[in-house]
């Protein structure tokens, strides 16, 4: 899966969706590959309203790509810095995580990943 | 100016939806002035032979649209129309190479006979070579004759139009993404052609973000990835998304078509406890923040022991599309939900509220649902506070198991 799904996902426990904590999970002993990808400046303009610029942040540096900006570029500073779009495009686009688990800061249940699959079934006393 | 847009004859109730969404995603005004669901031939007005080439490049139900020069009941209504309203576009096509050919629906003609309508044209004063392919211009005549015409012995066709060929659809891409050559598929994959139209009323598209909760071999992101957009996936059994682990996963497909860019994410997930990010329903202001796709798009494993007579007994007769549009927000600012008599209808209200929590303002949500239990009870289509429907789509001609409904995210 992709890096940007992580910025799209949060903990499955219905008592987590309250808590601040639940999100970003956390990936843990995470084993990244990347994809060559085409850079669409356009789709990582699209991207930037959807996207929680913070939990961004928090993923890209567990995940030891270089610390992003306090504040997401506006579209047109994002369109303007060849830079920014080449780095965001190889973190959101083109880094897949393959195997590991996502944590939750919340409760701490992990979310397997396997085959670039994560897990988010929940065991039946989480449900 | 007139065009004329020959259809496919086939999923007749999708082929306007399908239009009029292109249009929307092309930005083209579009004025349909005739069309029948029985009749593959549809005028429409445009403002440009470049709006009219766009409009259809990527419809699937669209064979070829073409500048309508004169249409009429016989030839001879043809011929002076033709006359009337065309001589000053003839001399442009003096001395261009061309083909001149008769399109019969339901009909046919023997060679002799079309020459002679060929040859009736002669007044066009075309000088320039005949070429019947890579022609620089071709020419249709369009019959459309009665069902049975040939074995009733009519003579004529009911109506004839006549025009100039501007551009096909794109009838090759269920081809390419046909099943049968497909690397991993069940028994529930969407059909190729029925996924792209879908992917289509859906407004799937570069930069868009694409999400089938229901996701199985990935029918569905595949088409909208075709079509440019970024697709999220999931499955309540994540070995339909694993396949074999080897050549036979949803991942192989997309890389089986090159689409690997159009792969974003497919996680295992029942909707019922998502893990997707959401947002409280309240109008947002900017229509965007926090809500982060341009369409949800499913066709949901609706349960047998529901007793849904289309899912049991494939009755075609019923299956339904629908389509939904985004809202505005602010107006009905109270969800009641509605009552619950079947726990499938449980299911739709979570695929609805769903969408009203991620979708981005006029985004779609395009889904397949039964329409009827076993008892034939009808089932009405799902409604949503911030949804509005675009279509309900009756497709009589379907033959697989399910149906399909198509919403939008009010804004
Ligand atoms: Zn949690």
């Amino acid at each position: 899966m992709k890096v940007l799904t992580l910025n799209f996902l949060t903990c499955a426990v219905k008592s987590c969706k309250t808590s601040v904590d639940s999100f970003p999970l956390h990936p843990k002993d995470a084993e990244l590959v990347s994809d060559d990808v085409e850079l669409n400046p356009q789709l990582l303009v699209n991207l930037l309203p959807r996207i929680d610029w913070n939990a961004l942040r928090t993923t890209a540096t567990e995940l030891g790509f270089p610390t992003l900006p306090e504040q997401p570029p506006t579209p047109e500073e994002l369109q303007a810095d060849e830079k920014m779009l080449q780095d965001l495009h190889k973190l959101l686009m083109e880094t897949q995580i393959s195997e590991g688990k996502l944590v939750c800061g919340a409760c701490g249940h992990e979310y397997a990943v396997r085959e670039g699959i994560a897990n988010f079934l929940l065991p039946s006393h989480l449900v | 100016m007139d065009y004329l847009i020959r259809f496919s004859q086939s999923h007749e109730t999708f082929r306007l939806p399908e239009i009029e969404a292109l249009a929307l995603l092309e930005g083209v005004d579009l004025k349909v002035i005739s069309y029948s669901l029985d009749s593959p031939f549809c005028i429409v007005r445009l403002p440009s032979e470049d709006a009219a080439r766009r409009l259809i490049r990527r419809s699937i139900l669209t064979m070829s649209i073409h500048e309508l020069w004169a249409h009429g009941p016989d030839l001879t209504a043809v011929h002076s129309a033709v006359k009337r309203d065309t001589g000053h576009l003839w001399p442009r096509y003096r001395t261009c190479s061309f083909k001149f050919s008769i399109d019969s629906y339901q009909g046919s003609r023997g060679s002799d006979a079309k020459v002679r309508i060929i040859e009736s044209f002669s007044y066009l004063g075309f000088e320039g070579p005949i070429v019947m392919r890579g022609a620089d211009e071709e020419f249709v005549l369009f019959e459309d004759w009665p069902f049975n015409a040939s074995r009733l012995g009519i003579p004529e066709p009911n109506y004839f139009y006549f025009g100039r060929f501007l551009g096909g659809g794109a009838r090759d891409l269920p081809k390419k993404l046909d099943l049968k050559k497909r690397r991993y598929i069940s028994t529930t994959s969407m059909d190729a052609e029925l996924a792209l139209v879908t992917a289509n009323l859906a407004l799937a598209g570069p930069g868009k973000l694409v999400y089938d909760p229901f996701v199985g071999t990935g029918s569905f992101p595949i088409a909208c990835a075709q079509f440019g957009a970024l697709t999220f996936g999931s499955d309540i059994d994540g070995r339909s998304i694993r396949g074999d682990s080897k050549k036979r996963t949803l991942r192989a497909n997309f890389e089986q078509y090159g689409l690997l860019a159009g792969l974003g994410g497919m996680f295992t997930a029942d909707l019922t406890n998502s893990p997707v990010r959401r947002t409280a329903l309240r109008y947002d202001g900017d229509g965007v923040t926090g809500r982060i796709f341009d369409a949800v798009v499913c066709d949901p494993p609706y349960g047998v022991r529901e007793g849904l007579k289309v899912l049991g007994v494939r009755d075609p007769e019923k299956s339904l599309g629908v389509e939904l549009r985004g809202k505005e927000m602010y107006k009905n600012p109270d969800f009641i939900p509605p009552k619950k008599p079947f726990s499938f209808l449980a299911m739709l209200d979570t695929i609805l509220q769903f969408s009203a929590q991620t979708l981005v303002d006029n985004g779609r949500l395009s889904f397949w649902m039964p329409t009827a239990n076993d008892e034939d009870q009808e089932i009405p289509v799902p409604t949503h506070p911030y949804l509005e429907i675009v279509s309900g789509l009756d497709d009589s001609s379907h033959t697989a198991a399910s149906p399909t409904p198509k919403w939008t995210r009010r804004p």
